[in-house]
Parts: structure tokens; C-alpha cells; sequence
């Protein structure tokens, strides 16, 4: 079952929180809606699940070809996760995963051995077949989590929609949990979008990615293409760290002070501000002056704890603190100190001419 | 772990949870001197003693002076037993009307926006805020003889105020904001999110309300009309205004007990008291009940959060 979003605008008061949104996921696809609060991806999700209504004459919300834009929530067959998961409290868990079968009308509700039966798979798809009896309140998050799956897929839905799925557990269950979405995913196969604000869980879990701003869609790609060729300043800013070099465009390539970096869009023109962003893994750290574009600095601090060493050099000038990630073998090799002189390269960098104001 | 937020009927019962987990009083460290404490403990109990529980022990002394014989030939008199019965009819009419009112108010204003919802907060409390006298004075403006609508209602035969009529009115209108003030603050707390959750689930409105509002809210439900209940009953001001006082007609419990005392019949006077201060009793346990009730299962399931994490994935 596909989705296509068309053209959707949303206000409220006098927020656009949807400027014209536009949007493709494939069936079978998990999509993650990435971005920062107030970004409007939580609203485009709710749209979709019919519990907000576009502005009047705006836009339209296609499943499978089908426009759903006039149904309501109830006749769109869609399950939704809740980010506080909307258990209902004074139910078991047994009931809580029965209510949608339970509320159809009656002649096709299942029978009371069939919803038995129906709940009973649904618990072992969702590992908690000893809790049936647990109230919503005798749950851990996680398992609170896994119940509001299970409640959601009960309906058998045509889609299923996840808001914050992971937002409010703490960071182990998270992890833990976002890896079994992924296998339940690949085993279910059902059409899904998720929303997120952390650019790790929509990397790692979907399969392609929808990163907003503002109320607009920046890029829609694979995780790959996201991260490797970001088609804006702002989505090479929200999926990682970065650092940005200012300067300007003289004769085709970007002038940093003394460093020139190579343009890859040759259309801009010349005497232009424009901003080279680089990851900080993108950063190669010598003790001695070796090759071409070697700028010299000085160590300002260092951080051991983890996989990665995180190496702060101050630049040459003093006009910044650029953030550098090397393996830990790399930092052992090159034995570095507080206050001595580095010398760093630039592997990769892309570079945006600043046509926007910030 | 992140609970989701529990609800407890009375503000308190987090805090009176407190003390026993840091082990009594005594181990804070600030704590004021024992003189101190138990001065104020003393001062407090005196208080209670002379100003609600001497009373209400005299109520029934006094009720009881002239032997139990005495006592039940007072419920004996028809006029007593029309009282009674008339406060009972009054109770039956008021409650569950202003139990649908309530919830409807409620429901309105703690689940949707809608402009002139600040206004209607304010007017539910609008009872509480007039004088009794004052609720039954504007029933007797509108319906009495000289009133807007008396000369209509005169030319139709149909008579509201010194009816019980205009008595149900006025006990509806006294008791209008026990539900729905009860019920605002925990429909609202408790947000709309699980009737969302239940209409994406393909549940129409009435079996949301059915199965997800009103399960959520019962026991506030419950506490709201015991106390309404309560009001019902012992309204004297507002039901004094429009009653007449017609003896075995129009008069209720509390109307019956002030002509009995001023007609020094002080042992009859006070065996209908003594019912009056039975129902509060009665109120006083039941409430007491609803919010142990509600409060049970929530500690019943913070006992087993401790195990749920146990077998967390």
C-alpha cells in the first residue's frame, strides 16, 4: 500500500506549519520524517492518519491511488503509535490490543475465539505473550511501546504510522527497540513512516529518509544519499556534526584564507560568500607537513572516552576551534598533547554558496 | 522509568505517601521542636473537637433525649415522611440530571477549544459564587406570580415556585458545579490523546465515550455526585425561597427541621437532623471509599512496576 502526499498545506493561527509538502513512499517502504521541532513532521504524520485535516482546499493524501483526503480517521484503517503511547489505563493488555476488534460493528467482528486467538499472535509477535494481564501502568516504556504496536496492528492496518516511536525510553531500550522495529519490519513488510528528530534512528532504521525544515521537505533519500550528498545547507548541518569554513568564490574555487578548496558547482559566481562544511571524520591529522592543503593549528583539547577520539584544534589565526574525529589507533600514532601543533587536511568538503540569508 | 502520569482523586495522596517512606515524621531533619508540634497538633484537635464534633454529637443527643420511642414517632408524622420523601424525589430528579450536565460540560471543555469556553468555565461556577437566597430569588423573578413568566404560566395552570417544581429547579441549580468541577481538572489532565488512539482504532463516538472517557473518569464521576447528592439533599437557602413552606407539600428535610424548631418541638426537630447528619456521615464514608478505591489500584500497579522492569527485553 503506497502513500502520496500532495501539495499539503497546514496553518495554525498564524503558523504555516506545512508550506506545500510533497511526498511519495513506496509500499512495503519505511520512511522516516526527520527533522527538528517544529519542523512539521509529527503534523504531516497526523494528516496522514486523518487526525488533523489540511488547510481547506489544500493538498491530498493518496493510499494506493486512492484519495482518503475526505475520510475520516476511523475509515482510513491506518495504525498509529502514539509517542506517549496512548494506552488505554484502565484496561489490560489482552484488552487494550482487542479494542479495535472489539469496536467494528458487528457483523463483521470477529468472533470472541478468533480475537482471542488474533491477540494471543499479536503478544508473541511483540514478545510479551505473559503480560496479557498486565495493566498499562505495570509496564516498563519498552514494553509499553511494544503493546501500542501490537494494538495498532491488531485493526491490520494499511499503514502504520509511528510518532517519536523511541522518543521518550531511555537510550538502551531505544537501541534495542529500533533494531527489533527493523526486523518486525522486514517480517511484516507493512508500509510504514515513522517521525523522528535523532538523525542516528532514522539512518539506521529506514529506508529512506524525509528530512523537514520549516514546514517544507529539504531532501528525500536514502540514508546514504542523505548523508553522503546532502542537497542543503541545513540537512549537511542536522544529520551530523560539522564543521563550517567561511569564505569566498574566487575564480571557481573557495578561498578560506589562505586554503582554496575546489567548487563543484561551477554556476556560482565569483566574489560570492560561501561556506565549505566538513565532517569531522573528514579530517586528517598529521604531525608533519605532508601534500597539498595542509593548514597548521594547534591541539586544544582532547577526548578519549569512546570508540573515536574527538580532537579540538584551534587554527592557525585563532578565528575558530574546528572539531576532528580520529580512530583511536590514529590518535596512539600520532601521540598528541594539549597545545601541540597539528597539522590538518581536508579529505572531503561540500561547499554552499550562501544564497539564503541565515 | 517514565510512568505515565497517574491521576490520584485527591492532590495529597503522593504526599501522604511521603512520610512513610523516609520513615516517619521524625527523621526530617528540620523538623520544628516536639512542643511545637505537638501544641499545634493539640490546638488543631481542640478546634475539630468543639466546632464539628461536638455538634454533630449533639444532634443525636439531643435527637435521642426523650428515649428512641420519642425519636421514632417523629418519622411517624406525614408531614416528617412527606419531607422526606419530597427530599428524596428532589435528589433523584437533580443528581442525575446534573450528572449529564456535568459530564457534558466537562467533557466540552476539557477536550475541545471553543470560543466563549472561559465564559462557560466561569458560569459553572456561578452557584458557588451567588448566594443560595439569591439562586432561589431569581427562580421566583422568572416564574413567580409577579415574575417574567408568572402571568404565562398562571394562564396555562401551571405552577413552579411554592411547587416542587420550582424546588427540583432550584436544587439543580445550587448543586449544577459539583460534577463538573470535579471532572474539568482530570478530563484535562488526562488530555485526549486515548481517544484519538481509540478513533484511529476505528471506534465511533459513542463507543469512545463508552469505553475510553467515561472508564477514565468514573470514579471522579462517582465523588462528584456523592457530594452533589449530598447538596441536594441538605439545600435549605435556595429551596427556602421557592418552597412556601407548604406543610406536607412543598417542604423538604431541612425546611421541615426549622419549622419543627421554631415550633420548639426540639426532640422531632432533631430526629430529622440526625438523618441529615447520618446522609453526611454516610457522604463522608462513601467519599472516603471512592477515593481509597480509586487510589488502590494505582499503588496496587506502582508495586509491580519494580517487576515489570525485571522482565523488560
Amino acid at each position: 500500500m503506497s502513500i502520496e502526499v500532495r501539495d499539503v498545506h497546514k496553518t495554525f493561527g498564524t503558523f504555516a506549519a506545512l508550506k506545500g509538502v510533497s511526498l511519495k513512499i513506496q509500499s512495503g517502504e519505511l520512511m522516516a520524517l526527520l527533522g527538528p521541532s517544529g519542523s512539521g513532521k509529527t503534523t504531516l504524520l497526523r494528516i496522514i492518519a486523518g487526525l488533523e485535516t489540511p488547510d481547506d482546499g489544500s493538498g491530498d493524501i493518496l493510499f494506493h491511488g486512492e484519495n482518503v483526503a475526505a475520510l475520516r480517521a476511523a475509515a482510513r484503517h491506518v495504525g498509529f503509535v502514539f509517542q506517549h503511547y496512548a494506552l488505554f489505563r484502565h484496561m489490560t493488555v489482552f484488552e487494550n490490543i482487542a479494542f479495535g476488534l472489539r469496536v467494528r460493528p458487528r457483523r463483521n467482528r470477529p468472533s470472541n475465539d478468533a480475537i482471542r486467538g488474533k491477540v494471543a499472535s499479536l503478544l508473541k509477535l511483540v514478545q510479551l505473550e505473559n503480560f496479557a494481564g498486565r495493566y498499562p501502568s505495570q509496564l516498563s516504556g519498552g514494553q509499553r511501546q511494544r503493546v501500542a504496536l501490537a494494538r495498532a496492528l491488531a485493526v491490520e492496518p494499511r499503514v502504520l504510522l509511528l510518532d517519536e516511536p523511541f522518543g521518550s525510553l531511555d537510550a538502551k531500550v531505544r537501541k534495542e527497540l529500533r533494531a527489533w522495529i527493523r526486523r518486525l519490519h522486514d517480517e511484516i513488510h507493512i508500509t510504514s513512516v515513522f517521525v523522528t528528530h535523532d538523525q542516528d534512528e532514522a539512518l539506521e532504521v529506514a529506508d529512506r529518509v524525509a528530512v523537514m525544515n520549516e514546514g517544507a521537505i529539504e531532501q528525500i533519500g536514502t540514508p546514504e544519499e542523505v548523508y553522503d550528498q546532502p542537497a542543503s545547507a541545513f540537512v549537511y548541518q542536522f544529520l551530523g556534526n560539522v564543521n563550517i569554513f567561511e569564505g569566498r568564490i574566487r575564480n571557481g574555487r573557495l578561498r578560506i584564507g589562505c586554503l582554496e578548496l575546489p567548487v563543484s558547482s561551477p554556476e556560482s559566481a565569483d566574489n560570492q560568500p560561501a561556506r565549505a562544511y566538513v565532517r569531522p571524520h573528514d579530517i586528517e591529522l598529521a604531525r608533519i607537513v605532508a601534500g597539498e592543503g595542509v593548514r597548521r593549528g594547534t591541539v586544544q583539547h582532547i577526548h578519549t572516552a569512546g570508540p573515536i577520539v574527538r580532537v579540538g584544534v584551534r587554527t592557525f589565526d585563532g578565528s575558530q576551534t574546528i572539531e576532528v574525529e580520529i580512530a583511536r589507533e590514529k590518535h596512539q600514532e600520532l601521540d598528541l598533547r594539549v597545545g601541540n601543533v597539528v597539522y590538518y587536511r581536508m579529505r572531503h568538503s561540500q561547499i554552499f554558496v550562501e544564497d539564503y540569508s541565515i | 522509568m517514565s510512568a505515565i502520569p497517574l491521576h490520584p482523586l485527591t492532590p495529597n495522596s503522593n504526599l501522604a505517601r511521603l512520610p512513610r517512606r523516609t520513615g516517619g515524621v521524625q527523621s526530617f531533619p528540620n523538623a520544628e521542636p516536639a512542643w511545637i508540634r505537638w501544641s499545634l497538633i493539640a490546638v488543631s484537635l481542640a478546634f475539630l473537637a468543639s466546632f464539628l464534633f461536638v455538634p454533630l454529637t449533639a444532634v443525636f443527643w439531643e435527637a435521642f433525649r426523650k428515649g428512641a420511642a420519642v425519636y421514632w414517632a417523629s418519622f411517624q408524622d406525614p408531614d416528617a415522611r412527606s419531607a422526606i420523601r419530597l427530599t428524596l424525589l428532589t435528589a433523584m430528579i437533580a443528581v442525575p440530571l446534573n450528572l449529564v450536565f456535568g459530564v457534558a460540560a466537562a467533557w466540552a471543555i476539557a477536550k475541545f477549544d471553543f470560543p466563549g469556553k472561559s465564559v462557560l468555565i466561569t458560569l459553572i461556577d456561578l452557584p458557588f459564587a451567588v448566594s443560595p437566597v439569591v439562586s432561589g430569588l431569581i427562580y421566583v423573578l422568572l416564574f413567580g406570580a409577579q415574575g417574567w413568566w408568572g402571568p404565562w404560566l398562571a394562564a396555562h395552570n401551571i405552577r413552579i415556585i411554592f411547587a416542587t417544581p420550582g424546588i427540583v429547579l432550584a436544587t439543580i441549580f445550587v448543586t449544577f458545579p459539583f460534577v463538573a468541577r470535579e471532572l474539568i481538572p482530570l478530563m484535562q489532565s488526562q488530555g485526549t490523546e486515548e481517544e484519538q488512539a481509540a478513533i484511529v482504532l476505528g471506534a465511533n463516538g459513542w463507543q469512545t465515550f463508552f469505553r475510553v472517557t467515561l472508564p477514565n473518569i468514573r470514579w471522579g464521576l462517582l465523588y462528584g455526585v456523592i457530594l452533589c447528592n449530598a447538596r441536594a439533599m441538605g439545600e435549605f437557602g435556595a429551596v427556602s425561597v421557592v418552597s412556601g413552606h407548604v406543610r406536607g407539600l412543598t417542604n423538604t428535610m431541612p425546611l421541615h427541621i426549622e419549622i419543627l424548631y421554631n415550633e420548639y418541638q426540639f426532640a422531632a426537630a432533631f430526629a430529622v437532623a440526625s438523618l441529615l447528619a447520618m446522609l453526611a456521615l454516610i457522604t463522608l464514608a462513601a467519599k472516603t471509599a471512592v477515593t481509597w478505591k480509586s487510589r488502590g489500584p494505582l499503588e496496587d500497579h506502582a508495586n509491580h512496576n519494580s517487576t515489570g522492569d525485571a522482565h523488560e527485553h
